[in-house]
């Protein structure tokens, strides 16, 4: 299971990631993404893999990142 | 037939200026950190690297049209050494700075998820310097110097790169301007105010 991984030492709540991955973020008073599931770590439904991948790549802050991909 | 190359190379050199003002006036857009230019934020930030992907390869087309131009007779190492042409080699010169500072520019961005951001940022600020030496290069070097259209071409790239560059430092740029004064604690803000009295 892909898991998104944001580091908050780096995040700058620029929002790109939550206009790619709306399914999943949502962005807080201050700009910065949280979960809309909650978790601290949310999981990446197969179907949003590549906006995931997306988001990843275009985070300005390289705050985020894709982890346990087992396949 | 021979001249197709020359003139190639001419074309390939005021497209590539114009990709790169866009670029720049992008990339300040993507720093604002906000929707820009009626793109959302993601937009700005993908048309930013895809035109300056496309401008280099404009460059590269405008280098190569050069090398195996007979007239031009650009030797290879004045791809990448600046200042040292035959021909006008100040001119000249600040083509080939352009072109390597542009290189380090993309390569790093490329590269910018194994880098990391503090390399990749200091990097990216030579934009600042990319730019007015490109424009620099085809205002004195160019073979259409001195005509109207590229003077045209060349004011307005500059009206709009001044114009981002004034609103980059601009006090309403970023898009939490509050967010500057939270980086203070505010149990230390008193002896902030204090401080700068």
């Amino acid at each position: 299971m892909t898991r998104l991984h944001i580091d908050w030492t780096l995040c700058d709540g620029r929002g790109l990631c939550t206009e790619l991955l709306e399914e999943m973020l949502a962005e807080d008073d201050w700009g910065f993404p949280l979960a809309r599931d909650g978790s601290a770590e949310p999981a990446v439904p197969a179907p949003l893999e590549n906006a995931a991948a997306h988001a990843v790549s275009r985070c300005p802050m390289l705050a985020l990142r894709l982890v346990g991909r087992t396949s | 037939m021979t001249d197709a190359l020359w003139y190639f190379a001419r074309g390939s050199g005021v497209v590539a200026l114009v990709l790169l003002t866009v670029v720049v006036v992008l990339g300040i857009g993507a720093r604002s950190g906000r929707p820009a230019f009626g793109l959302p934020r993601f937009a700005v930030s993908l048309v930013h690297r895809n035109a300056a992907l496309l401008a280099v390869v404009f460059l590269v087309g405008h280098v190569i049209g050069l090398l195996f131009d007979p007239y031009a007779q650009l030797r290879f190492f004045d791809v990448v050494v600046p200042f040292v042409g035959n021909y006008r080699p100040v001119w000249q010169g600040f083509g080939t700075l352009g072109l390597d500072l542009l290189a380090a520019i993309v390569i790093t961005s490329l590269l910018r998820h194994r880098l990391g951001v503090r390399a990749w940022r200091a990097v990216h600020w030579l934009a600042y310097l990319c730019w007015p030496v490109a424009l620099l290069h085809g205002l004195g070097n160019g073979a259409d110097r001195g005509t109207w259209w590229l003077w045209a071409t060349s004011l307005t790239c500059a009206a709009a790169v001044t114009a981002a560059i004034g609103w980059r430092l601009s006090a309403t740029f970023d898009r939490f301007p509050a967010r500057a004064e939270r980086r203070v604690a505010p149990r230390l803000r008193p002896h902030l105010e204090e401080a700068s009295r």
